[in-house]
């Protein structure tokens, strides 16, 4: 601690972190930050001004922990300092840092608090604050939930202001004038004479001085980069073939290898024989790994070929080895003693439903890949003293603890360098892959040993999305929907995934309910039940995690009820929202799709609502049904974010969780047979090509209080508007998914 | 066996029956071109033998009768293919590993068909998988492209 202090007190790190830490919480006992992770490997001359921002010789370093998986995180995060910093983004390098509990993440943790997201109330709020206590404590370094944008617009803002300031003060002490006098842009501070000084030539000086935290952010309306179209720090590199992604990275003397692991996840390896394939050409080592083998060769497709040549005897599946077992547990859950939560229970659903024309329905929704083009990989270097990891990873500090303990080295002899990923939808908050090159990489101490899985290899093991069941009564009344109780059973995917990082995590899992239990719907009679179904396979967050079945299951029954009362798909939905910005969702897919106007034969059209981290996302699909077929024409979506802070990439994300939600409605799922996944590679796992890729028009509205992210969001409702539109122009009610089990596409 | 990357010749040992693709990837340390599926379905691995795109997981080393050209070899920053242009202008990528593939696709495609219907680009560019969904942009992308190079 004395050694942090010191060099603390002379990079002026203490005071500028405070500000970031202390500010955004105000928990007394939080008042002291995390240490500044930038300090530790700091050379001469160089200023880590607060955990953001770093200057050396070399130049301006931006600091972006949020890891970059496709969704231009790095972009948003380098300009949200920027904006205050006065930089120019082809002035500064990008680096995503070291793990360090400094780069917690706060927005994470509300979305676990047991409030609405349209809750702002003094109670919600406050539960939310406290919620970021243990998340603080815990370091969850972790990109996910939507939250890179809301958890740094005002943290990195500040970081870049408090920078700028401390910079002008350093200037400002040198010329020998008042700060107010200076102005700064283009990393550079202008005293009114003229003169010019660099924030690179200032950092000594800067380092040498108390920072300044008065500071106020500027107003939006000043902003010169934010909100407005701007070229991702990436593009080039990603139209070039330059850039490195994880599966690309070498290290000086690396080796290649792969895995090869009890596809029946979980299982044991009762034996192995490698006799042929220790004889193949370029093979240097098999390690006996956890749950299976890891072959090491010169070259990835030679490890690969001679993993495919040992013959196995795999253990049984620690779950049902065929679907059946699977649905048959979901289907007995739904009892008292699985009950996990009940969220809403507004009116009286029993007593309305006596007497009443009741509607009834059963929805499921299978297992899914997430399958991200670029297969897992990672490189680890162990030797007695340290260990190097190079990978693409959302769980940094997960994965350093892990480590430490696998190796018995200190945390901080684990050193993680965070690499480009090739998208994840939540692959990368796992990080098994890590742990097995680690395994190996320790059998061969002294020597970096890469692990790429084979695109099988990725299928077998990725940890699919929730399978999950619903059940719905309900019925309608005067015209109107009366009463609507829908219940839901799946496993808990936080249970399963923070299980993998011996992790408990206290409390009922919201996500068994999440996009169900808090639309902003009045109801008169209006009640959702989450059940807990005992474990089944392996299962992780999806893009959109509980959202991604509960939005379907949510939405497609109350279309149901709708058209039981004889009402208007759109209207009704509008007359039930007690939200006004998520009136305005529905209300503005309304205008752009020109509701109501006749579609001509064959044709149909359906509206779908889903509020989902914290964002309203409302979406109508109009579809035609060919001789040979549904085709997809158009979708409108509208979403509130509170600010589009880059309105390209705005557009990109949303189309993008458009095509992400339909490919895998209309032709995706994961099943089990022999306790093994079916689907083995993309020939049988498309998502969306190209052809069936409707015209998306989308528009985000800034009516709401708080900024939004919006990776996920434009997801949940995409299943359910296709489905809705089905009915529309088909009269079939489909209730399962993947749609093409029930009908074709084109 | 001999093999000529870019305008440059290498001389490689490798099996007859190894892919292209792995050839330029663990030999030469060309990472350019993908591994997505291995099995001809995602197209990430997309390069051009003789200026027609083949996917390289498929081609055997020993089948390589051409010169190869990778995105590496199509343009660089400082002198970027009009599809690159394209794709630069669009901000089609959002994770962007398959649009090495993809831009690969589109020159070899536009090559054939310098005056494609929206439907031709359909069928054209539908061999290769994004699993971010960028294809809205990637038609745009197409049609620029397309655009550009009939006037230059």
């Amino acid at each position: 601690m004395g050694r942090i202090r010191t060099i603390a007190r002379r990079t002026f790190l203490i005071g500028s972190a405070t500000i970031v830490g202390g500010v955004a919480f105000g928990y007394y006992m939080y008042q002291r930050p995390s240490a500044n992770p930038l300090l530790t490997d700091l050379g001469e001359g160089e200023a880590a001004i607060t955990p953001y921002v770093k200057i050396d010789a070399d130049g301006i370093t931006l600091i972006t922990p949020r890891a970059d998986k496709g969704q231009g995180a790095y972009s948003i995060q380098a300009a949200l300092i920027a904006e205050e910093l006065d930089v120019e983004l082809d002035q500064v390098n990008v680096d995503p840092g070291p793990p360090s509990p400094a780069y917690y993440n706060t927005a994470l943790s509300e979305e676990g608090a047991p409030f609405m997201s349209t809750d702002e109330g003094f109670m919600a709020e406050s539960i939310r604050a406290v919620m970021d206590v243990p998340m603080k404590f815990l370091g969850m370094q972790v990109t996910g939930g939507s939250t890179t944008v809301p958890d740094g617009y005002e943290k990195l803002r500040i970081a870049g202001a408090v920078a700028r300031e401390t910079l002008k003060s350093a200037a400002a002490s040198k010329l020998g004038i008042d700060p107010d006098q200076l102005k700064t842009a283009n990393a550079t501070v202008i005293a009114p004479d003229g003169t010019e000084l660099s924030y690179v030539e200032l950092a000594p000086l800067a380092a040498a001085i108390d920072p300044v935290t008065n500071i106020s952010l500027r107003d939006p309306k000043q902003w010169r980069m934010l909100c407005r179209p701007m070229q991702r720090i990436d593009i080039v590199p990603k139209s070039t073939g330059a850039l490195k992604y994880g599966i690309d990275y070498e290290v000086d003397g690396m080796v290649h290898a792969t895995v090869k692991l009890n596809p029946r996840q979980g299982g044991a390896i009762n034996g192995f024989d490698a006799s042929a394939a220790e004889k193949m050409r370029g093979v240097k080592a098999i390690v006996p790994i956890t749950g299976g083998v890891g072959v090491v060769a010169d070259n990835t497709w030679r490890a690969i070929q001679a993993a495919n040549a040992i013959e196995f005897d795999w253990g049984e599946a620690p779950y049902p080895a065929e679907m059946d077992g699977h649905w048959q547990t979901l289907s007995e859950s739904f009892i008292e003693d699985r009950l996990e939560s009940r969220q809403r229970d507004d009116g009286d659903v029993e007593t309305a439903l006596q007497g009443a024309d009741v509607i009834e329905a059963e929805y499921r929704v299978p297992y899914l890949a997430h399958a991200p083009l670029e297969p897992i990989s990672a490189i680890v270097k162990v030797t007695d003293t340290r260990v190097d990891i190079w990978t693409g990873t959302q769980i940094p500090r997960f994965t350093q603890n892990s480590v430490a303990a696998m190796t018995g080295l200190d945390a901080e002899a684990v050193h993680i360098h965070v690499l480009m990923m090739g998208g994840s939808f939540g692959h990368r908050l796992e990080d098994e892959v890590v742990k097995q090159t680690v395994e190996i990489a320790m059998a061969m101490k002294g020597t970096p040993v890469k692990v790429t899985y084979s695109r099988e290899e990725d299928f077998a093991h990725d940890f699919p999305r929730q399978i999950a069941m619903a059940r719905g009564r309900g019925a309608a009344r005067d015209g109107q929907v009366d009463s609507y109780d829908l219940s839901i059973a799946m496993p808990s995917v936080i249970a399963s995934q923070m299980g993998r990082q011996n992790f408990s995590v206290p409390g009922p899992d919201s996500q068994i309910v999440a996009g169900a239990w808090d639309q902003p719907f009045a109801i008169p009679n209006y009640r959702t039940t989450g059940y807990r179904a005992p474990e089944l396979a392996p299962i992780s967050s999806w893009r959109s995690v509980g959202a991604s079945s509960n939005g379907f299951f949510h939405d497609c029954f109350l279309d149901e009820l709708v058209h039981a009362a004889g009402a208007d798909p759109l209207e009704e939905r509008i007359r039930l929202c007690w939200h006004e910005p998520s009136r305005k969702v529905l209300e503005a897919v309304g205008e752009m799709s020109g509701w109501g106007s006749d579609l001509g034969p064959n044709r149909g059209r359906g509206v779908a609502f889903c509020m989902s981290f914290g964002v309203s996302c409302a979406e109508v699909i109009e579809v035609t049904n060919t001789d040979a077929g549904i085709k997809i024409d158009k979708v409108y979506v509208a979403a509130e974010v509170g600010k589009v802070m880059d309105p390209v990439n705005f557009d990109n994300l949303v189309k993008g969780g458009v095509v992400f939600g339909l490919g895998h409605a209309m032709n995706c799922q994961i099943t089990y047979s022999d306790g093994m996944a079916e689907q083995t590679n993309y020939h049988d796992y498309e998502g969306m090509r190209l052809y069936q890729c409707p015209q998306i028009e989308v528009r985000g509205l800034e009516n709401g209080s708080k900024i939004r992210g919006i990776g996920e969001p434009p997801v949940p409702p995409a299943a359910p508007a296709l489905a809705n539109a089905i009915f529309a122009a088909t009269g079939q009610r489909i209730r399962e998914l993947p749609l093409n089990k029930h009908i074709d596409f084109v | 066996m001999q093999i000529m990357v870019n305008g440059t010749t290498h001389e490689v040992d490798v099996e007859e029956d190894m892919p292209l693709l792995w050839v330029l990837r663990d030999e030469l340390g060309i990472t350019g071109p993908k591994y997505g599926c291995g099995i001809a379905q995602c197209g990430a691995c997309t390069v051009h033998v003789d200026g027609v795109a083949v996917r390289s997981c498929q081609l055997a080393a020993g089948d390589v009768d051409g010169e190869v050209t990778t995105i590496e070899g199509l343009g660089t920053p400082d002198a970027l293919h009009a599809v690159q242009e394209a794709w630069i202008e669009h901000q089609v990528a959002q994770c962007g590993y398959c649009q090495s593939g993809q831009i690969m696709a589109a020159a070899s495609f536009l090559e054939t068909n310098p005056e494609p219907t929206d439907d031709d680009i359909d069928r054209a560019m539908s061999a290769n998988l994004c699993r971010c969904g960028t294809y809205p942009r990637i038609r745009e992308a197409v049609r620029s492209a397309a655009t550009k190079l009939m006037e230059a």
